[in-house]
C-alpha cells in the first residue's frame, strides 16, 4: 500500500511548458521562412547562433545556480527567447553582437531574477535594447529585400559576414535604412509622406518585403490563438492602440503622419502583438489587465515612433509596460464568485 | 425548461463513466465484520449507545450525538458488537478513529419498523423522522439533512434543486441510482416539497447520462409532482458543485459568507432523496448506499449497494480484485477532489460515493519537483470561482498568508481545475489546502492564546482588585480604629492626672482647714 499521500487531482497533466514552447516555435516558422526568402539566409544564421549561445549560457548559469540543467534546457524557453531576440537584429550581424545580446537576454534578462517565471522584463527585449543603445551603428545597418536590390547575400556570404571574414563595406550598396527609419527621417526634413513613399523601398502597404513578413507573423499569431497558446486580449488591445492613435493623427494631417495600415505592417508591431507582448511571464495576467497592458504598449509604440528618438518603439514600449504589470494586475482583479 | 446560465471557467474531462456502467446495480454481500466510524458526517462526534457483547438488529440505533448538527448511526445488519476501538477510517489525514465493530451473524434480522401515517404527518414530524434515520447529504459533503431542512424551512425556499449532476470522472453511483430507483428519487423529492414548500423544483442531470434522464422522465408522469421539471445540463466540470449548479440553473451567486437557503435555494442530492423515501416509507435508517468502484486497476468496475461499514477490501473482492498486482492506489471520491486512502481495510461510510482503484504508476507522484509558474493564467481561465490561482500560489509559496486571504484563498472550492491545466504541473490545490490548514491552525492557536491571555489578564485584574479591596478594608479598619480612639479620648480623663488632681485637691483642702 502506498504510504505517501498525494493530494488530488489525480489526472495526468494536459499541458506542459515544452508543449507551449513548441507551439510558439511552430507559429514563428511562417514569418521566419518568409523573412529568409525575401531577405536572404542571414536571419537563419542569427537564429542558429542565438539558439546555440542561449543554450550554452543557460547550461552554465543553471550549473552555477545548482539547478537541474537538462530539465530546464528541454523546456525550450531559452530557444524561444533566443529566436525572438535574433529576429530583432539586423539580418546580417556579426557573431559577437549576437553573443553580447543573448548574454544580456539570458543573464541580465532572466537568470539574475531567478530564472524562468521570475523575470519582470521581457528577456529578449532586454538583450535587444542593450545592443540598440550600445552598438547603434551595427544595429541600424539593415539590408534591402531581393525585390529592391536585385540580390541578397548567399548563405556562404552571409556566414562570412557573420564571422567577420569579409569587409563590411563591400556590401554597402545593398544596405539601407528601414522603411520606418526613412519615414521618420523624411518627416524630420519636412518632406511630405506621399513624396517619401515614392522611394523604391515602399511596397503596397508599407516597406517592400516587410509587409509580407508582417502578414506571415499574423498567420503565426492566429495559430497561437487557435491553439489557445495565447489569449486574444493583448494582441487585440495592442493593435487597437496603434491603429487608433495612427488613425487620429492620420486624419488630422495625412502628409505628416503615416497611415494606420503603414504603422501596422511596418517594423515589429505584428510580431510584437502576438509573440513579444504575449510573453506570459512579463505580461499582465487578468483579462482586463491584459487589455490595459496591450493598449498601453500600442499607444507607446506610436508615441515613440512619431515623437521619440527611435524609428520603432516596440521594445521600449514592452519594457515600460512590464514595469506597470504588478500595478495593472493589482487593480484589475476579477470579481470573485459571490462578491458584490 | 428554464434558461440555463454559465459559470466562469470549468474544464471538459474524459468521463470514464461507461466502465462502471456496463453491469447493472448489484447488491453487495455482507462481510464478516462491519466497521462503523462514530463520525460519518460534518459536525460533532457521536457517542456509542451500545456496549461490547450487545446483540443488535438491523436498523437499531447504535450511536448518536447530542448537538444539533449530528447524524445517528444504525446497525446495517444484525450481529454482535465485538469492539469499540480505533481503526483506520477514510480521512485525508489517514488517521484512525473510533469504530463500532459488528460481527455479522448473517441472519440480517431487522428491527420491527414503526410506520408513520404519511398522509397525516406534518413537516416537523418528517424532519424528526429524517433526523432519527441519520440521513446526511450523500453527494459527498455529508452535512446532516435534518438541521439543513429546519433552517431551509424557516428561511423560506423559492427553488428546490435536486442534484443528479455527478460531474466528476469515473463516479457513476448517482447515475446508477437514478436508473434503478427513479420512482424513489421522485417520491423523496415530493417529501422535500412537502417540508419546504418551494415555488418550483428543478431536477438537474448532466447530459452525459441519457439513460438516467430517460428513466427519471418516464417515472415523472406517474409521480404527480407539481411545478417540477427535469433539466439536462451541459457536461462541464465542476457543474455538480452546489454553487456552480445554482449559477447554471438560476444565474444567481450565493453571496460571500452566506448559504444557499439565504437566497431561497435548497440543494439536495438524488441519493439523499432515496434515503428520505426509505426512512419515511419503510422506517429504514441510512444503513447502505450505492458505491461505484472504478479505475484502471480493478477487474470488474461497477456499482454496488453496500452496507455501511463494509471494508473496501470486501468490495474489491466482489469486483474481481485488482487487475495488476495485489495492491493499488485507492482514492475515495473522484480523481479531481477525492483523497487517497491508507489501505483497503478502510470501511465504506456515508460519504463514500466512489472508490477509485488506480495503478500506482498512473497517479501523478508527490511534488518532488515541478516547473516554475510562468504566469500563463490558464488557471485563471478555468477557475469557476474567478480567482487568480497564480497570484494565490505566489503568495502561498511566500507564506504571505494575509495576502493570500486578500486574494480570496478561502473562496477556493478545491475543484482541481487549475492543477489539471497547469503547464508547469504545479499541484496548486495542494498548496492551497496546505495554506488553508496552516491558517486555520494559526487561527486556532491564536484563539487559544487569546483565551490564555484573557484568562491571565482577568486573573491579574482579579488579584489586583482583591489586593485593592484588602487594602481598602484595612484602611477602613484603621480609620475606624483611629476614629474610635479620638472619640474616647475627648470625654475620658487621664486617671493619673485625675489622681494627681484629687491629691492636689485634698492637699488644698487640708491646707484651708489648717489655716
Amino acid at each position: 500500500m502506498s504510504s505517501v499521500f498525494v493530494s488530488s487531482p489525480y489526472v495526468a497533466p494536459v499541458n506542459s511548458l515544452q508543449r507551449l514552447m513548441i507551439q510558439v516555435i511552430i507559429a514563428l516558422l511562417p514569418g521566419t521562412l518568409t523573412y529568409a526568402w525575401l531577405f536572404g539566409p542571414g536571419v537563419l544564421i542569427n537564429i542558429a547562433l542565438a539558439c546555440v549561445f542561449a543554450l550554452l549560457i543557460e547550461a552554465v548559469v543553471l550549473k552555477l545556480r545548482d539547478k537541474p540543467v537538462m530539465v530546464h534546457l528541454t523546456d525550450l524557453s531559452a530557444i524561444v527567447a533566443a529566436w525572438l531576440f535574433a529576429l530583432c537584429l539586423p539580418m546580417h550581424s556579426p557573431w559577437w553582437l549576437v553573443l553580447v545580446g543573448i548574454g544580456f537576454t539570458m543573464i541580465a534578462g532572466k537568470h539574475v531574477y531567478g530564472g524562468l517565471g521570475f523575470n519582470p522584463f521581457n528577456p529578449a527585449m532586454v538583450g535587444y535594447v542593450v545592443l540598440l543603445i550600445s552598438f547603434p551603428r551595427e544595429m541600424t545597418t539593415w539590408y534591402l529585400p531581393a525585390s529592391v536590390s536585385g540580390a541578397t547575400l548567399s548563405l556562404s556570404e552571409a556566414l562570412a559576414y557573420s564571422f567577420g571574414g569579409v569587409d563590411i563595406q563591400q556590401w554597402d550598396a545593398l544596405s539601407s535604412a528601414t522603411p520606418l527609419d526613412q519615414v521618420k527621417t523624411g518627416i524630420g526634413q519636412q518632406i511630405a509622406i506621399s513624396d517619401i513613399r515614392l522611394s523604391p523601398v515602399f511596397g503596397q502597404f508599407a516597406g517592400k518585403g516587410w509587409e509580407w513578413i508582417s502578414f506571415a507573423w499574423l498567420i503565426g499569431g492566429l495559430w497561437l490563438l487557435l491553439t489557445r497558446t495565447i489569449r486574444w486580449h493583448i494582441p487585440v488591445a495592442l493593435l487597437l492602440g496603434v491603429v487608433s492613435m495612427a488613425t487620429v493623427f492620420y486624419l488630422l494631417d495625412m502628409e505628416s503622419y503615416a497611415s494606420p495600415l503603414f504603422h501596422l505592417l511596418s517594423g515589429a508591431v505584428i510580431i510584437g502583438a502576438f509573440f513579444i507582448a504575449t510573453d506570459p511571464v512579463t505580461a499582465a495576467t487578468t483579462d482586463r489587465g491584459r487589455l490595459a497592458y496591450g493598449l498601453m504598449i500600442g499607444c507607446l509604440i506610436y508615441v515613440i515612433r512619431v515623437w521619440g528618438g527611435y524609428p520603432d518603439g516596440v521594445a521600449f514600449a514592452v519594457l515600460l509596460a512590464n514595469m506597470c504589470v504588478p500595478f495593472i494586475d493589482y487593480y484589475t482583479q476579477p470579481r470573485v464568485y459571490g462578491e458584490q | 425548461m428554464p434558461r440555463l446560465h454559465h459559470f466562469p471557467g470549468g474544464i471538459k474531462l474524459k468521463g470514464h463513466k461507461s466502465e462502471s456502467l456496463v453491469r447493472g446495480l448489484q447488491q453487495a454481500s455482507l462481510p464478516r465484520q462491519l466497521f462503523l466510524p462514530l463520525k460519518q458526517h460534518i459536525g460533532e462526534h457521536n457517542k456509542p449507545l451500545v456496549d461490547v457483547g450487545d446483540r443488535v438488529l438491523k436498523g437499531h440505533m447504535i450511536a448518536s450525538g447530542s448537538s444539533l448538527i449530528c447524524a445517528a448511526i444504525h446497525a446495517p445488519t444484525s450481529g454482535v458488537i465485538s469492539a469499540i476501538e480505533n481503526f483506520p477510517v477514510a480521512h485525508p489525514s489517514g488517521q484512525a478513529d473510533t469504530c463500532i465493530v459488528i460481527d455479522v451473524d448473517d441472519k440480517d434480522e431487522a428491527a420491527v419498523p414503526v410506520l408513520p401515517d404519511l398522509q397525516q404527518v406534518d413537516a416537523e414530524r418528517m424532519i424528526e423522522l429524517i433526523c432519527r434515520a441519520g440521513i446526511v447529504g450523500l453527494g459527498g459533503a455529508v452535512f446532516p439533512t435534518s438541521p439543513k431542512l429546519s433552517r431551509g424551512k424557516a428561511q423560506g425556499i423559492d427553488t428546490l434543486i435536486i442534484n443528479g449532476v455527478e460531474c466528476e470522472p469515473y463516479i457513476t453511483c448517482d447515475d446508477s441510482l437514478m436508473r434503478n430507483y427513479a420512482a424513489e428519487v421522485l417520491r423523496g423529492t415530493g417529501y422535500l416539497q412537502r417540508i419546504l414548500r418551494p415555488q418550483r423544483t428543478v431536477i438537474a442531470i448532466e447530459d452525459n447520462k441519457p439513460e438516467a434522464i430517460e428513466k427519471m422522465t418516464r417515472a415523472f408522469a406517474p409521480s404527480g409532482l407539481k411545478d417540477t421539471e427535469i433539466v439536462a445540463i451541459p457536461t462541464i466540470y465542476p457543474s455538480g458543485g452546489e454553487k456552480q449548479l445554482i449559477q447554471i440553473l438560476t444565474g444567481k451567486e450565493v453571496p460571500h459568507g452566506q448559504l444557499a437557503f439565504d437566497i431561497g435555494l435548497f440543494c439536495q442530492n438524488v441519493g439523499t432523496c432515496v434515503a428520505i423515501t426509505r426512512a419515511l416509507e419503510q422506517d429504514q435508517p441510512l444503513i447502505s448506499r450505492v458505491v461505484s468502484i472504478s479505475g484502471d486497476n480493478i477487474r470488474q468496475p461497477g456499482n454496488w449497494e453496500v452496507r455501511l461499514g463494509t471494508p473496501i477490501r470486501h468490495l474489491i473482492e466482489l469486483a474481481g480484485g485488482y487487475l495488476n498486482g495485489d495492491s493499488a492506489h485507492l482514492v475515495m471520491g473522484g480523481p479531481m477532489m477525492g483523497f487517497s486512502l491508507a489501505g483497503d481495510q478502510v470501511p465504506i461510510v456515508k460519504a463514500s460515493n466512489n472508490i477509485l482503484v488506480m495503478r500506482e504508476e498512473t497517479i501523478p507522484h508527490s511534488p518532488g519537483y515541478h516547473d516554475e509558474c510562468i504566469r500563463c493564467s490558464k488557471c485563471t481561465e478555468v477557475c469557476p470561482a474567478s480567482l487568480l490561482p497564480q497570484q494565490l500560489y505566489w503568495h502561498v509559496r511566500a507564506r504571505a498568508f494575509d495576502r493570500a486571504e486578500e486574494f480570496h484563498l478561502f473562496d477556493c472550492i478545491e475543484c482541481g481545475c487549475c492543477s489539471a491545466v497547469c503547464p508547469s504541473t504545479i499541484p496548486l490545490v495542494q498548496y492551497y489546502r496546505a495554506a488553508k490548514s496552516d491558517i486555520r491552525a494559526a487561527q486556532k492557536a491564536q484563539i487559544k492564546s487569546d483565551h490564555a491571555r484573557i484568562r491571565f489578564e482577568s486573573r491579574e485584574r482579579r488579584l489586583l482588585l482583591k489586593k485593592q479591596q484588602e487594602e481598602e478594608r484595612r484602611r477602613l479598619k484603621r480609620e475606624a480604629l483611629q476614629k474610635k480612639k479620638a472619640g474616647s479620648t475627648a470625654p475620658t480623663v487621664d486617671p493619673v492626672q485625675a489622681a494627681l488632681e484629687r491629691v492636689k485637691a485634698r492637699k488644698q483642702a487640708a491646707q484651708e482647714e489648717s489655716t
